[in-house]
């Protein structure tokens, strides 16, 4: 009898302890990445080589900074890549992965990421879009298992209106590109410059077939002649194809914005404030070559589900899920503000870098920009706009 | 004649006593590759003292003969003569060291070795590296028991504050904290540990004799977004009942009542609050403004900033020469 009750008190004593120290129960996390490459397209300039793993290396980066935590925790990651060539089977693909991991990734465009997601062994899942920007995805086609670390398209042009504005360079001269995607950049300026009072004043379509590297000196002078008086040139160029050629090339001595000069992203090689200059370093010494949008958006991704493991001490996604969009939960994620989640869509709140080639201009939303709930959601879609229903409940 | 003779006898000891009473303030400054020396009687910058490149965490040791320099981009730690303004040599501290701790018995360094997520143990006497010790990614926050028998070093990206047994350099427990821990020390005679998170908005408080968390302090300015509000360096007065907390980007210093956890006043310093130094008598303290460039001088019983001192660019460190 007494051995038992000294055996209860040091029970109890143990249990009473457990909190002092993180818990120590072994947990495996594996992680898929999925994705389905996009068909190369012929652009005017070789001098930006897209990254063969883009993306994938900054999942990568964020992978072992989970499993550095987790070594601390027994949280053990690991991480398959799967990559679809163009053509490939993505369902297929898609039913292998879902069936080993139930945390992955998708870099894929919006029609292939649906089909994904809606699989019926999706839905026990959490899958996280890290490439697409297409706003529908958080809107009336969002998914209640599909989570966005990519910024849609309006939160850049927001972020970039809300910079401009700032500077009273109210007056805007478009330039759209022929794609689709240049299309759907083009609107969301469009969007974005009526939301903060901003105007278009002159809107052009680009349809050269010239070798603009040769000739941009003496084509786009007389292509932006006509422009209404404008205080920045836009260009619309999801592809980076032309705009290149635009700046220091127009009639009058316009600042270019868009998708070159003044580009607002999520992530760039010259974000250096509130320590990203280590995370930029992390990166270079993983991969030799810059940390892109992309690549931040997948590592975000890696590193929301390490969080999230990390203060749950779970690997259930539905677990992850509700902590994830709980007011808890909080991601430093070098930008000068903790990241979360919107609960009416699965976006991910994130400021929005203003950066040129050499330098950040500023980080969106700017000071002045205020918002009820919080200021970051100035950028992108709302509650009151957002038409998602999927995580009503 | 005499009486003369006296004067000026006296008038000379009182000028040779001057430089050497004075006390001091010194400040790293993080993008001028520089120190800053701030004279206490006149807060004035009286001395600007080239460096290594970036550098960050600064200490002197017990006798105030020598500074250690955390220089993180020369990836080395400078042990400086205050006296002259020379750099004597340079301590091994393995890559990008950002802060460190000297431990009581003035021999050996703790540095936080950022970018290698490892602390690295150097003997200041042999110059030789005793231990390297794993941590999580990230490593900034210092600290040491007044026993000297624990070593704390925070990462960020981890969120942890692992406790390390200076006698063995094992880890011999990881608390998690909430996100970015920058700083942390040991309060009431090492009993608590408190660590601050940056990102998290928080500082959380530790019973020391078994690791467990038992209070955390929360901040709220009215006007500047909670997201805004980022403790990072802290410093409490000789009694241990007032800490003075920096919270960076909302460009206050926080005064916390130890025992309530409670946030008494907000004080209104430059841009990007970063870390504090009090002069010897604990009557004035001194911030580190990054952003603003400056420092910001707090008179301790009025709770109220009283001068701003112009400094290098991005001072970071700051620390009392007596």
């Amino acid at each position: 009898m007494m051995t038992r009750t000294w055996c209860v008190i040091g029970l109890m004593a143990f249990v009473s302890a457990m909190p002092a120290s993180v818990r120590a129960e072994e947990i495996d996390i594996s992680i898929g990445y999925l994705r389905l490459e996009t068909p190369s397209r012929p652009v005017l300039s070789g001098l930006d080589p897209i990254p063969p793993a883009r993306g994938i290396e900054g999942a990568e980066l964020a992978l072992k900074d989970n499993q550095t935590t987790g070594g601390f925790l027994g949280h053990h990651y690991t991480m398959d890549v799967v990559s679809v060539p163009p053509e490939g089977d993505v369902t297929a693909a898609a039913q292998a992965m879902l069936a080993g991991h139930d945390l992955v990734l998708l870099d894929m465009d919006d029609e292939a990421l649906l089909q994904v997601a809606d699989l019926p062994v999706a839905q026990a899942a959490l899958v996280f879009n890290v490439s697409e920007k297409t706003p529908a995805l958080r809107s009336a086609d969002c998914r209640a298992n599909l989570f966005h670390t990519v910024p849609e398209l309006g939160m850049e042009a927001d972020a970039l209106m809300q910079v401009l504005m700032g500077k009273r360079w109210t007056k805007l001269a478009l330039i759209e590109g022929p794609s689709a995607e240049d299309a759907a950049l083009a609107q969301s300026y469009r969007d974005a410059a009526w939301k903060f009072g901003l105007k278009i004043v002159s809107e052009a379509s680009w349809t050269f077939d010239t070798d603009l590297r040769r000739a941009a000196a003496r084509e786009v002078p007389l292509f932006t002649q006509d422009f209404k008086a404008h205080d920045v040139v836009l260009v619309a160029d999801a592809h980076d194809d032309f705009a290149r050629y635009i700046e220091h090339n127009t009639w009058e001595p316009r600042p270019v914005a868009g998708a070159v000069g003044l580009v607002a992203e999520a992530w760039a090689p010259v974000v250096e404030q509130w320590g990203a200059a280590q995370l930029q370093s992390r990166f270079e010494d993983l991969t030799q070559r810059d940390m892109t949008a992309e690549d931040y958006a997948a590592w975000a991704a890696v590193r929301v589900i390490g969080e999230a493991v990390t203060r749950t001490g779970s690997a259930e996604p539905d677990v992850l899920r509700d902590y994830i969009l709980s007011d808890g939960f909080e991601l430093a994620a070098f930008q000068g503000r903790p990241l979360s989640f919107r609960t009416w869509n699965g976006q991910m709140r994130q400021p929005i870098p203003v950066v040129n080639a050499h330098a950040q201009v500023a980080s969106a939303p700017p000071d002045g920009f205020e918002h009820a709930r919080n200021p970051l959601d100035t950028l992108g879609l709302d509650q009151m706009e957002s038409d998602c229903h999927a995580f009503e409940n | 004649m005499l009486l003369k003779t006296k004067i000026s006898a006296s008038l000379l000891a009182l000028a040779f006593a001057l430089p050497a009473t004075a006390s001091e303030i010194w400040v790293s400054n993080e993008k001028d590759d520089t120190l800053s020396v701030i004279d206490i009687d006149t807060l004035e910058v009286v001395r600007t003292i080239e460096v290594g490149e970036r550098p960050r965490g600064i200490t002197f040791n017990s006798d105030h003969t020598r500074l250690y320099i955390c220089a993180s981009d020369s990836d080395a730690v400078q042990v400086m003569d205050p006296e002259t303004g020379e750099i004597l040599h340079d301590l091994p501290s393995g890559e990008d060291p950002e802060q460190f701790v000297l431990h009581p018995d003035d021999r050996h360094l703790w540095i936080a070795n950022e970018d290698d997520a490892v602390t690295t143990v150097v003997d200041v006497e042999t110059r030789k590296v005793v231990a390297q010790i794993n941590v999580g990614i990230e490593p900034e926050g210092m600290a040491v028991s007044p026993d000297g028998k624990t070593v704390i070093t925070t990462s960020e990206t981890t969120n942890m504050a692992h406790w390390i047994d200076t006698g063995t350099h094992k880890i011999y427990a990881n608390t998690l904290v909430d996100a970015r821990p920058r700083h942390a020390e040991f309060v009431k005679e090492g009993t608590e540990l408190w660590v601050s998170s940056e990102i998290g908005g928080t500082i959380t408080v530790f019973d020391t004799a078994d690791q467990s968390e038992t209070g955390k302090i929360h901040f709220e300015i009215q006007g500047v977004h909670p997201d805004l509000i980022q403790p990072v360096g802290f410093e409490l007065t000789p009694d241990h009942k007032t800490a003075f907390v920096a919270l960076g980007p909302a460009n206050h210093v926080a005064v916390v009542n130890t025992e309530t956890l409670e946030v008494e006043a907000y004080i209104l310093v430059g841009r990007r609050v970063w870390h504090m130094a009090f002069s010897p008598d604990h009557s004035q303290l001194f911030t580190t403004n990054g952003v603003s460039g400056d420092v910001t001088v707090i008179d301790v019983a009025s709770r109220k900033p009283v001068k701003t001192i112009k400094v290098g660019r991005f001072p970071w460190g700051a620390a009392v020469r007596p």
